[in-house]
């Protein structure tokens, strides 16, 4: 009866349901990517990242039994690909746009081979916490369980926020980003400043990539992400490489990616793929009415190479 | 290793290493293919080690891989076949980057130009056959042309990125054909896999006569045959390298930088879309998702690897389409997931990636030793 009464009410509820659960890959992989570009370095890689810390969150879990070691095994294996990123790139005359390009294909290379095995087994997910035990209509109860990976990545923007303004390494971190030279004139090694973040970034984008394959959609195949690392990368930029905005930017973009889902819950089919595509699209478009020829983009750190 | 190669080279009493004035001349175009040699021996280690962990023995991986790529005609054929599409999208990559721009969207320009060139054939049903072909390279190198232009575009008059803009329009593209080819152009015919109709036998451009290639290679091999005369012999290609080097000197002289990007992504993009009207019209006979297999990735790749030279692309997209097709042989013979031959193209752009470190710093290619 309920499902009745709801009516088409129930593409803004699974909307914004969708915007918690959808967002959260979207908000760890930006966060990280934050930490990585604001150091001066951009990682196009973590879109392999994503898929190796989905695949290998799954397959710890399955072995171990524990979905938060999985989660763990996610994060290393995200600040492994993280430090091999920044490795190669302290190599002399690399560019840091293409060395992103080689691990994504790596990265879903790797997760394809190495999770084969893992298509067909079941493994422990995620709990979800359930925030709308007072409610009788199951839509919004179904909207309101909340994963914790959820709450974890809203506490860390502000943290980071505050981290970038006021700690030391949120200091170093905005200074390799700045100047190179300043950095190195204080007597720090950017090089060791930008593996540091780099790892971070992975880590965190890893993490984003255990929530896909435990808790939503919560299974692991080869179509399971399909550029939210590359998404999560361009959000940054209209993010301007600010924490809190970053947070924002994915709860919009997880609110558009449920949007395909949500009308052919109602019945409406046509279109659905083209649906689907609403956060390559909304992307394009914020990117298109954000950035400008004629000057750089305020906040971006003067040291990265895409704003140049 | 350097130092070794260097006296191997001299205790084989080799004329050139005698002479400086030859590598002087030459050490720097010796380079290009030493260096990106050396990494890919490199990358083939690892892989070997990979597999070796794996429980599979490295040299059974090794002798698969050569037989499956070129031991037999029939994998030389497989592998020509698969080199014709990765000719022509790694040249959507090597012509932008000639003006610095690293565009990553081949594959999205293939899918757009492959909906293209069915549509046209579709259109044309019932004309004669050659009419038909003609109307289906033109439409496909317009559809792919436009689509990289957008990049281009959105670079040069929005400031977006144009790494990150193209690789959003593959999803954005892929989103239109499976749209497209599951609703307003299925047909109901195919049921287990949404398919656009059949652009007929008739149209299909067929193969090489004494071979199983087909004509597709010969469009690659032109393609890449005229963007390296553009490049290197017109005046067109020099004001886009100017203009890649140095924007603005290339502004002072006065060159329309905007008009050079945009003409630059339409040619681009039109190789891509090219390889999709040829996997339309010579191998799937439809469009549908089977065309999403990848090869604007692995143009990616052999760009790369052939360092944006479109003469170098040839025999590099052959290498890299004879490491995809071994991989069935993997599968079979060896019991590896269809994902290897991925790890190994990833491995390989990792490593070449890294060994640009090493130009200019090989000690006897200078010609002091």
């Amino acid at each position: 009866m309920a499902d009745a009464s709801l009516g088409l009410w129930t593409v803004p509820l699974a909307v914004f349901g969708g915007a918690i659960r959808v967002s959260t890959p979207f908000l760890f992989v930006s966060l990280g990517e934050c930490i990585t570009e604001r150091s001066g370095r951009i990682n196009l890689g973590l879109e392999g990242t994503l898929v190796m810390g989905a695949m290998s969150a799954y397959g710890i879990s399955y072995l171990s039994g524990s979905p938060w070691l999985g989660v763990l095994a996610a994060g290393v294996t995200g600040a492994l690909f993280g430090a091999l990123h920044a490795g190669i790139c302290s190599l002399p005359r690399v560019n840091d746009i293409a060395v992103g390009i080689a691990l994504m294909l790596l990265g879903t290379g790797l997760a394809f081979f190495l999770g084969k095995p893992l298509i067909e087994p079941t493994a422990a997910r995620l709990p979800a916490i359930d925030f709308g035990w007072w409610s009788d209509i199951p839509q919004l109860r179904a909207a309101l369980r909340i994963n914790v990976l959820f709450l974890i990545g809203v506490a860390i923007a502000p943290l980071l926020y505050w981290a970038f303004r006021t700690t030391r390494w949120g200091l170093l971190i905005r200074t390799a980003g700045e100047s190179a030279d300043a950095a190195r004139a204080m007597g720090h090694s950017v090089l060791l400043i930008r593996l540091r973040a780099t790892m971070v970034g992975g880590f965190l984008a890893g993490i984003g990539g255990s929530f896909l394959s435990l808790f939503y959609p919560g299974s692991w195949n080869e179509g399971l992400s399909s550029g939210q690392g590359i998404t999560a990368v361009a959000l940054v930029i209209f993010a301007r490489w600010d924490p809190m905005l970053c947070l924002w930017a994915s709860l919009a973009f997880g609110g558009a990616a449920a949007l395909g889902p949500a009308l052919q819950s109602v019945g409406i089919t046509s279109g659905y793929h083209l649906f689907n595509a609403a956060p390559y699209i909304l992307t394009l478009a914020i990117m298109i009415i954000t950035c400008s020829p004629k000057r750089t983009l305020t906040g971006a750190p003067a040291e990265l190479s895409i704003t140049r | 290793m350097t130092t070794e190669a260097a006296e191997s080279v001299e205790a084989a009493g080799v004329a050139p290493a005698a002479d400086p004035g030859f590598l002087q001349r030459y050490g720097a175009s010796i380079e290009y293919i030493l260096i990106p040699g050396a990494a890919l021996i490199g990358a083939l280690a690892v892989f070997g080690g990979f597999i070796a962990l794996y429980g599979k023995n490295p040299l059974d991986l090794y002798f698969y891989m050569y037989y499956g790529a070129f031991g037999t005609w029939f994998s030389w054929q497989n592998t020509l076949t698969r080199a014709a599409p990765l000719i022509l999208t790694a040249l959507c990559t090597a012509l932008p980057a000639q003006l610095g721009m690293v565009i990553i969207g081949g594959e999205g320009a293939l899918l757009i130009g492959a909906l293209a060139a069915t549509s046209a054939a579709l259109a044309l049903q019932g004309a004669a056959p050659i009419v038909v072909q003609i109307a289906m390279v033109i439409a496909g190198m317009i559809g792919g042309g436009l689509w990289i232009t957008l990049s281009g575009g959105l670079r040069q008059y929005r400031g977006v990125n144009e790494t990150i803009s193209s690789l959003l329009l593959v999803y954005i593209a892929l989103a239109i054909l499976n749209h497209l080819v599951e609703g307003p152009m299925r047909d109901p015919a195919s049921l287990n896999k949404p398919s656009t109709r059949e652009i007929g036998a008739a149209n299909m451009i067929g193969t090489i006569p004494g071979t199983d290639v087909h004509w597709g290679l010969v469009f690659g091999l032109v393609a890449a045959i005229a963007a390296y005369i553009l490049i290197y012999h017109t005046t067109f290609g020099f004001a886009a390298r100017v203009a890649g080097g140095n924007i603005r000197a290339a502004k002072i002289v006065g060159l329309s930088v905007g008009k050079l990007i945009m003409t630059v992504c339409f040619l681009a993009g039109s190789c891509a879309g090219l390889a999709g009207m040829i996997e339309v019209a010579a191998v799937q006979g439809r469009t549908n998702a089977n065309l999403a297999a990848g090869y604007g990735f692995t143009g990616i790749l052999v760009a790369f690897l052939a360092r944006q030279n479109p003469l170098a692309i040839i025999p590099v997209a052959i290498l890299l389409g004879g490491i995809s097709a071994s991989g069935g042989l993997l599968q079979r013979r060896l019991g590896l997931p269809d994902a290897s031959v991925l790890v190994l193209q990833g491995i390989i752009f990792v490593f070449v990636l890294a060994s640009d470190a090493l130009y200019g710093r090989i000690g006897f290619l200078k010609g002091k030793s």
